[in-house]
């Protein structure tokens, strides 16, 4: 043990870190996910400004995805809420936002209040649809609320869908409407555009102050670079602090006597409610607020991030694709959380959608064949380039769903825990460990030989 | 052992129903005519019976006499059919439990159901009722946060104090999951302690604790009547505790109230003996 110590000082070290710091154990992963990126880019030849646009990307799909993975841990981690209804409660967030700030002489008119109006009415919807959804479901046996969920994440999808909502006429004659299955074109401009331009809306009004001096100096730095990749990097940075604002407000909820309780119901209501608590109350607070953040993240995902409103951005494989995430990072863990939609983003939403050219780029594979019969036949001949050919003519993002299986497979055999899953965060607003310096101090050291191994 | 309160009048009119419950008449608990049902099966067929005052009452009876769902019924786990349970003067039949734990009767379980995956001290610090922090807002927003860490930090030394009492402090850290049947029982025991209750259901307490720890367990039962008042209703299989400690004792049989009474009464009642051993004669 001690001879290994010395060879990988350095590395233990580091390790030690990781594990101690948080924050360190984030910072990492996402600078290597920025390198990692970087390189991509590199081997793309992408200039200064493709550069900064993927590691623009790389910052708004990781941040968006620990939005929603923390608001999912809140839920399925923390109080034992099965919800799969995740991208209907996105979708009332952003729709009600839409809707809310849409122009009045749009198509489909909206009411054309503030966005931050819109921002806040949007999580204030989620939050009731979630509290409508939750009344009759947490008096049920909790696989109802799964049922539940479901069901009406479709039923809002559909409802948005449908052209009888299209446009309507409110009882005080105010026109009001969804879209239909086109949606909301007019969704405001992404508000971080107002650092860079005087006019919001639009690029061409000419820079404000702060937008001239930060677009100097990365033309001073780089040469020319194209303002929007600085407009998107600047919004994922800005939803970075999103993230961490919504991390800090969860640690608070579960390092607390409210967190406490739902850890007290996801392990056995009975024996909850055996001391006194009041479990629906806590229950449907969490879910509300849960939903709430979706709601929020639905409204910085596809409301600014990618400026369109339609429902077929809600489909039930946006609420796999973040309980995957959860799984990944591990559930009940709020970093786990973070760590976890960095890792789906990056690696199997992003990632497959640069591998191809990346793969033609390096093998000169011809990305060809069009049917699976004249992909697999030539296999019997041994060449097995037609398939891979194939596989890449039909494009990876098609096989991310084959990655994410084989994904889950290992992690189910290998780490059902997921990434920090193990860890157990203690729920209370205190260090409990502290209390017992009072007393006699002899007892704790029988801790040590097997409270020690894991260190929460 | 220092309270002689015999309780007479099983199945009589009990015409004081004093709501305000009044020192000396109203018992702490009283069960009336209490059924419950499952299907076709009649668990609990119009048992009465009642609790005085800081006593250590013993329910005994045969497997399938209905102790525990007696218990169920009394703490709200599952709604009685009919009757009515009488906590302090008001009727808590069907209540929800955290209601009735509320007004200050809590129970342990039979089987020890910790919170596996939480701490020794997470579990006891679960317990304290009316928990300023288990206010959302409380525990989020700044102002009031200060008042939650204070009141964690008196918690946890009443939480230390009720380990050290029950010789599990050297476990403090450990998940509840990983304790030992014996330490699993005084862990919900102190759990349910914490909830500072008038009154206790402790449902079979004594299965898997050691020698030396039940007489310290009995002493302290008795220490809390003497001192707090408190009273105990007590499943227990093992006759020595019952006829040594329990007074008095509540004999029930297939569903209803077969005897009560003094132990030595009890140990020489012919029906309760062929309800134990089936008739011989």
């Amino acid at each position: 043990m001690s001879s290994d110590q010395f060879q990988t000082g350095r590395l233990t070290q580091f390790r030690e870190l990781l594990e101690r710091s948080d924050a360190a154990l984030v910072l990492t992963a996402m600078a290597a996910f920025y390198l990692l990126f970087l390189g991509i880019g590199a081997i793309l030849n992408y200039d200064v400004a493709g550069l900064i646009s993927i590691l623009g990307q790389v910052t708004f799909f990781t941040a968006v995805y620990a939005l929603i993975v923390l608001a999912l841990n809140l839920h399925w981690g923390y109080a034992g809420l099965f919800n799969i209804g995740i991208a209907g409660f996105m979708a009332v967030g952003v729709y009600t936002m839409a809707m809310l700030t849409a122009p009045p002489t749009g198509s489909p008119p909206g009411l054309g209040l503030p966005v931050a109006v819109g921002i806040v009415g949007g999580m204030l919807a989620a939050a009731l649809v979630g509290l409508v959804t939750a009344l009759p479901a947490l008096r049920l046996r909790a696989d109802y609320l799964a049922i539940v969920t479901v069901a009406i994440s479709e039923i809002i999808r559909l409802t948005y869908n449908s052209p009888a909502f299209s446009t309507f006429t409110l009882p005080g004659g105010i026109a009001l409407g969804t879209g239909g299955a086109s949606g909301i074109g007019t969704v405001p401009s992404n508000p971080v555009q107002a650092i860079y331009y005087v006019d919001p809306s639009s690029a061409a009004s000419g820079t404000t102050p702060i937008g001239a001096a930060i677009f100097g100096f990365f033309e001073a730095v780089f040469g020319v670079v194209r303002s929007a990749v600085i407009v998107d990097l600047t919004y994922g940075l800005v939803l970075a602090v999103v993230v961490f604002l919504v991390y800090t407000l969860l640690a608070r909820v579960g390092n607390s006597p409210f967190g406490r309780v739902l850890k007290a119901i996801r392990e056995d209501e009975v024996v909850a409610k055996s001391l006194g608590k009041d479990t629906n109350r806590f229950k449907i607070k969490t879910f509300m607020l849960g939903c709430a953040l979706m709601g929020l993240a639905g409204v910085l995902w596809q409301g600014f991030g990618t400026g369109a409103v339609y429902p077929q951005a809600f489909r039930p494989e946006l609420t796999f694709y973040i309980f995957i995430a959860v799984i990944i990072g591990g559930a009940g863990s709020n970093t786990g959380s973070v760590l976890g939609g960095a890792v789906f983003a990056n690696l199997l939403f992003l990632l497959p959608q640069y591998l191809p050219n990346i793969i033609e780029q390096t093998f000169s594979i011809q990305a060809d064949p069009n049917n699976f019969i004249a992909a697999v036949g030539p296999i019997a001949a041994g060449e097995i380039a037609p398939l891979l050919g194939y596989i890449l003519n039909q494009r990876l993002p098609a096989l991310r769903f084959v990655f994410v299986g084989v994904l889950l497979v290992y992690l189910m055999q290998n780490r059902p825990e997921g990434l920090l899953g193990h860890r157990t965060e203690t729920a209370a607003a205190v260090n409990l460990s502290e209390g017992h310096t009072a007393a006699e101090q002899t007892g704790s050291d029988l801790t040590a030989p097997e409270g020690g191994v894991d260190d929460e | 052992m220092s309270s002689e309160s015999a309780v007479d009048g099983v199945g009589e009119d009990s015409a004081a129903i004093n709501a305000a419950g009044d020192s000396g008449e109203e018992p702490p608990l009283r069960v009336e005519n209490l059924r419950k049902e499952f299907g076709g099966i009649t668990a609990v067929d119009g048992a009465s019976f009642e609790v005085a005052d800081g006593s250590l009452t013993g329910l005994i009876g045969p497997n399938g006499a209905g102790k525990s769902t007696t218990f169920n019924c009394i703490t709200g786990v599952q709604e009685p059919t009919g009757g009515a349970v009488y906590f302090n003067g008001s009727d808590i039949a069907g209540r929800a439990p955290n209601a009735i734990v509320n007004r200050g009767l809590v129970r342990t379980f039979q089987i020890a159901r910790e919170l596996a995956e939480m701490t020794v001290l997470e579990n006891l610090m679960l317990a304290p009722q009316r928990q300023q922090g288990e206010a959302l807002y409380r525990s989020v927003l700044p102002p009031f946060r200060d008042g939650v860490i204070e009141e964690e930090t008196e918690l946890r030394e009443a939480v230390w104090e009720s380990l050290e009492f029950f010789e599990i402090d050297h476990l403090a850290e450990e998940q509840a999951g990983n304790l030992s049947g014996g330490q699993r029982k005084l862990l919900e025991l102190a759990r349910a302690l914490m909830t500072d209750p008038d009154m206790l259901l402790l449902d079979e307490p004594f299965a898997g604790v050691n020698p030396t720890l039940e007489a310290k367990l009995l002493d302290r039962i008795n220490q809390l009547r003497a001192e707090e008042g408190l009273t105990f209703l007590l499943v227990e299989h093992d006759m020595d505790i019952i006829m040594e400690h329990c007074d008095p004792v509540i004999v029930m049989h297939q569903g209803h109230v077969l005897a009560e009474g003094r132990p030595g009464e009890i140990r020489n009642n012919e029906r309760v003996v062929d309800a134990y051993f089936g008739e011989q004669r």
